[in-house]
């Protein structure tokens, strides 16, 4: 991996709603090194999925309040639609989630495909060789192109957006929860092809967002763990499973039940509580309502600092 | 106590119903008090349609479902059904559906009152929720008089099963009830289960996940386009997997300290033959389940469908 691709720093998005400002995003700041796959997992709530759209399109709710994004050195001008629109696509794309749902069910999928490339700028028949030869590798015929999406299954309409959103050979993909409608072999054989997809050099980077950390683990170069809104944890994927810093981390990877573990031989613990809202978010760490280890220190924001090589945590006591 | 027997279920599709589409294919096995029943399968696979039959919502086309002696599609009127519903409850995967989010979402509670407890004073009926609630470990104060959009996903689905404890229920059909809960509440749920099958209550657990099938089990039930692939005690199934099936998906489930390569290594080496038929693999996946050892079932390796259960040489 060579130089940061990457660099998000303070990144700070709300959403406007009747009764005041969501604070969904509150200074998030990262690195992602070129070639870099970075796992991004959270529960329901945590950013994660706003974190991604951040990086790409903010919807009419959602308000930049502050902070930078760059990428490959360039700032991305986040905050304005018009001006992010020669970035989308081409050096930014996203997988959203349920997108393999969301297909035109009136188009046949290749005149989708090719309306979606003029809609950028792109004229199809430029691209249509690597479409048939990207399709192929993916295990899918150049008939595909004939189909309506009903008559593929999940697996195949996955494996279609996968190849259609990376097909311009952006620098960052952003592929939000693209795995969690597909039963586990399909699943398994969609993940390891966004891994090759990395490795033949069809997306610099990706952010790989996922509720499932054992999915994650099995992909990602790198692991960040976000709750209410905030990176509390960032690492090498072998760091934050084995060695995890933060408590929330820990007590997450805890409560994970796996395949062979059986609660007559262990109970598993979950954690109590739920996540703060985030309409009036308190003030210092957002996890210390339910963090066992949490002191008088903890009303105070605590910095997400370096503390290991290339693991970053946030909190007081993980120093 | 629930007892499944050959039980099919055939839908008609395609236009008119001309078509035949067998959802579940002579599928049985037993529910005991006390014990937990994962019924793992993939999408297509029939689990859920099997929960809709034991709790009488679909039809049965062949094969029979009996618990305690009733035969469950024998039950005729509205009383037998009520009778019924007393001791067999439900609880599905979303929530937040469940519940009407114009009301409180206590009110699931009172429906029950009005339909199976009419004579319960007050007091006593305000006694039994807050017992039944602190079963599912939910503060009675917390949870009462709160709108559902006030409650987390966990929440609800454990009021859920509360309202089904204030029934005297022996059997819940839990189909996917964790799936859309976050990591760090689904345990709990898991664990409610663990402490209900500890009190006598037998559980038909349904679910697409091998990992949580496995937390909690006695039973594991593998299905496959309808018909079992292998079932036994959750232990024997889970480290000694004999259908190429139910390997696969073991070997596909992320898991967080294998990575997939590992768990392709760990797994017994498979000798390439059908568990039913061998290497020679005559058969069409038609053939009966054949018991490997002690109460560990596993189906031939064909298709169903009439599909060999060997990859034809010349291929």
């Amino acid at each position: 991996m060579s130089g940061v691709s990457l660099e998000v720093s303070d990144l700070t998005v709300h959403y406007r709603t009747l009764r005041g400002d969501v604070h969904a995003l509150e200074g998030v700041g990262f690195t992602m090194a070129d070639g870099e796959i970075m796992g991004l997992v959270g529960e329901s709530g945590s950013g994660k999925s706003t974190l991604g759209k951040s990086l790409i399109r903010m919807d009419s709710r959602m308000r930049h309040v502050r902070g930078t994004v760059r990428l490959d050195g360039e700032e991305l001008p986040i905050g304005d639609q018009a001006a992010m629109t020669p970035f989308r696509y081409h050096r930014v794309s996203l997988i959203p989630q349920y997108s393999m749902s969301a297909l035109n069910p009136t188009r046949r999928i290749g005149r989708m495909i090719d309306e979606l490339l003029e809609s950028r700028g792109v004229r199809p028949a430029s691209v249509r060789a690597e479409l048939l030869r990207r399709l192929d590798l993916v295990g899918l015929s150049g008939q595909v192109l004939r189909r309506y999406p009903i008559e593929l299954s999940g697996g195949m309409k996955q494996r279609v957006v996968m190849v259609l959103s990376t097909l311009l050979d952006p620098s960052l993909l952003i592929a939000d929860e693209v795995t969690s409608a597909l039963d586990v072999s399909t699943q398994r054989a969609v993940a390891q092809t966004l891994v090759e997809f990395r490795d033949r050099g069809y997306l610099a980077g990706m952010i790989f967002v996922s509720h499932d950390i054992s999915l994650v683990n099995q992909i990602a170069d790198t692991i960040m763990v976000m709750y209410a809104g905030k990176p509390v944890e960032k690492g090498t994927a072998e760091a934050v499973v084995n060695g995890p810093r933060h408590p929330y981390t820990r007590m997450l990877i805890s409560s994970l039940p796996e395949v062979g573990v059986t609660h007559a031989e262990r109970r598993l613990e979950g954690i109590p509580g739920s996540p703060p809202g985030l309409l009036d978010p308190p003030r210092g760490c957002r996890f210390r309502e339910r963090c066992p280890l949490a002191f008088d220190k903890c009303d105070q924001e605590p910095p997400f600092v370096e503390v290991d090589r290339g693991h970053w945590a946030a909190c007081w006591k993980a120093g | 106590m629930l007892r499944l027997d050959r039980v099919s279920k055939v839908y008609r599709v395609g236009s008119f119903g001309r078509e035949r589409l067998h959802a579940v294919r002579d599928v049985g096995f037993e529910v005991r008090s006390g014990q937990v029943v994962a019924l793992i399968g993939e999408s297509g696979s029939g689990k859920s349609t099997i929960g809709k039959m034991v709790l009488g919502l679909t039809s049965i086309t062949g094969g029979a479902i009996t618990f305690e002696g009733t035969d469950v599609a024998g039950l005729r009127g509205h009383r037998a059904h009520k009778e019924y519903y007393r001791r067999v409850q439900g609880v599905f995967q979303d929530p937040f559906s469940s519940f009407n989010p114009v009301f409180p979402a206590d009110r699931v509670f009172a429906l029950i009152r009005a339909e199976y407890f009419p004579e319960v004073g007050e007091a006593e009926w305000r006694r039994r929720i807050e017992e039944s609630l602190r079963v599912v470990r939910l503060d009675p104060a917390q949870v009462l008089g709160k709108y559902p959009h006030q409650l987390s996903g966990g929440q609800l689905q454990r009021i859920l099963i509360a309202r089904a404890l204030l029934l005297d229920i022996r059997l819940l059909v839990a189909d996917e009830v964790i799936s859309m809960l976050d990591a760090s509440t689904r345990i709990d749920v898991l664990n409610l289960l663990a402490d209900l099958k500890a009190r006598g209550m037998g559980i038909l657990f349904v679910t697409h996940d091998l990992s949580l099938g496995n937390y909690v089990s006695d039973t594991a039930v593998i299905l496959r386009r309808g018909a079992i692939a292998e079932s036994g005690p959750a232990d024997r199934v889970f480290t000694n997997p004999l259908h190429p099936y139910t390997r696969r998906l073991l070997s596909s489930v992320p898991r967080l300290h294998r990575t997939w390569a590992q768990a392709d290594a760990e797994l017994p080496a498979d000798d390439g033959g059908c568990p039913v038929h061998g290497r020679a693999g005559a058969g069409d996946g038609s053939a009966t389940l054949v018991e490997v050892e002690a109460g560990h079932f596993v189906g031939c390796a064909g298709d169903g469908e009439g599909g060999p259960c060997r990859p034809d040489p010349r291929a």
